[in-house]
């Protein structure tokens, strides 16, 4: 590594400390309201880092194929994080659990422009029957 | 299929019931004797995706279909959340609506819910650029509102002005059909419902029981049993599109 390579590293590593302190002593850190569940589908690491992946997997499956399974489902997951104290909120709460992070994190989510946001009835429609 | 080959075929097996025959022997042999794979693929598990044992068909009996009745409307609009979007009458959204006929010669009106006719080899994919919209496995036609960008020549393709551009932004009810603005939207065949084992919404709704829901691929099924008995057209037949909705009395 030349001189010029080791001041540029030096000189890059500075900037970040100096830029991740100033955002954090600026923005306060989010707060996740509490799900209602008693633990998530995955481990927490796991769904912070992936649950885009497992989103649009799902989103996939569903559409295209048909595959409803209720794990990693957008509903499953309003269903048990739409709430804050206990109450069911929708996107445009700030402190609606997508909300929190993704503002934090200056993520645009467009989900909800057609999805909703808020806890759903199991099922409002009528009990299942055979077909004829 | 046309009638010459439909003649040819008289008689004899038909290629389905050849098919279906050869499958059910094949499952019969591994399966408990009486239980066949169509009666198993009914009743789909939510990790078991469609598939194309199965092919969705609708047959309206336009005999007992009412005029100046829309209860297969209001139910669409109900479990789908269409219909109070705020535009003007030219880009009102529209799964289905009720059309009325009547032959100048002899008089007779007849009254038809019509929507999208969930072809076999439906122009709407072919159009489509992107992909997003598309055939599921077991018959019906669907819009990847993912993956749509609103071109609409979908809509222009489809010979039953069967499809809606949503020109506004929607109030979102269901979570179990979401619509968004800048879309292409249509008939599902209450995908969510058919999905459970559920019928479609219209057909629910139907006081006159004019509308059966079922497999057209099951020969046991209603639907299928009726069709094979009963003449029933599928609506510009001509264009050889071999739509899965079927009417009766037209």
């Amino acid at each position: 590594m030349t001189a010029q390579h080791a001041l540029r590293a030096f000189l890059t590593l500075v900037l970040a400390g100096w830029v991740t302190a100033s955002a954090v002593a600026e923005v306060a850190h989010p707060v996740i309201p509490k799900g209602k569940g008693e633990r998530c589908v995955a481990d927490t690491s796991v769904m912070r880092r992936n649950h885009m992946q497992l989103l649009k997997h799902q989103r996939d499956e569903t559409m295209h194929n048909g595959i409803r399974t209720e794990r990693f489902s957008l509903v499953g997951c309003m269903n048990c994080h739409a709430y804050v104290n206990s109450q069911p909120v929708s996107i445009k709460d700030e402190r609606h659990f997508c909300n929190v992070c993704h503002q934090y994190a200056a993520v645009k989510i467009d989900c909800f422009e057609c999805h909703a946001s808020t806890p759903q009835p199991v099922s409002a429609a009528v009990a299942p029957e055979a077909h004829p | 299929m046309s009638e010459h080959q439909e003649q040819e075929m008289e008689g004899g097996l038909s290629r389905r019931q050849f098919v279906s025959a050869g499958a059910a022997v094949a499952v019969g042999a591994v399966l408990a004797p009486g239980v066949f794979l169509h009666s198993v693929a009914q009743a789909r598990s939510p990790a078991e995706g469609a598939s194309n044992y199965q092919r969705w068909g609708l047959l309206i009996d336009t005999n007992k279909c009412r005029t100046g009745c829309d209860d297969c409307v209001s139910a669409c609009k109900k479990e789908n959340g269409w219909g109070n979007e705020q535009v003007r009458d030219e880009q009102k959204v529209q799964w289905i609506r009720k059309v009325d006929l009547k032959e100048h010669h002899t008089g007779r009106e007849v009254s038809l819910p019509m929507m999208c006719q969930h072809c076999a080899e439906p122009p709407c994919v072919d159009v489509c650029p992107t992909g997003a919209s598309f055939k599921r496995a077991d018959g019906i036609v669907l819009v990847d509102k993912h993956i749509c960008i609103g071109c609409r020549y979908c809509m222009m393709a489809c010979p039953y002005k069967a499809r809606s551009f949503v020109h506004e932004d929607v109030i979102h009810g269901d979570a179990y059909m979401p619509r968004g603005k800048g879309t292409v939207e249509s008939c599902t065949l209450c995908v969510h419902r058919v999905d459970k084992g559920q019928n479609p919404a219209c057909v629910e709704s139907c006081k006159e029981k004019a509308m059966t829901f079922g497999d057209l691929n099951d020969p046991k099924s209603e639907i299928a049993q009726r069709v094979s008995q009963y003449a029933t057209r599928q609506i510009r037949a001509d264009l050889k599109l071999n739509p899965g909705v079927r009417y009766e009395g037209i």
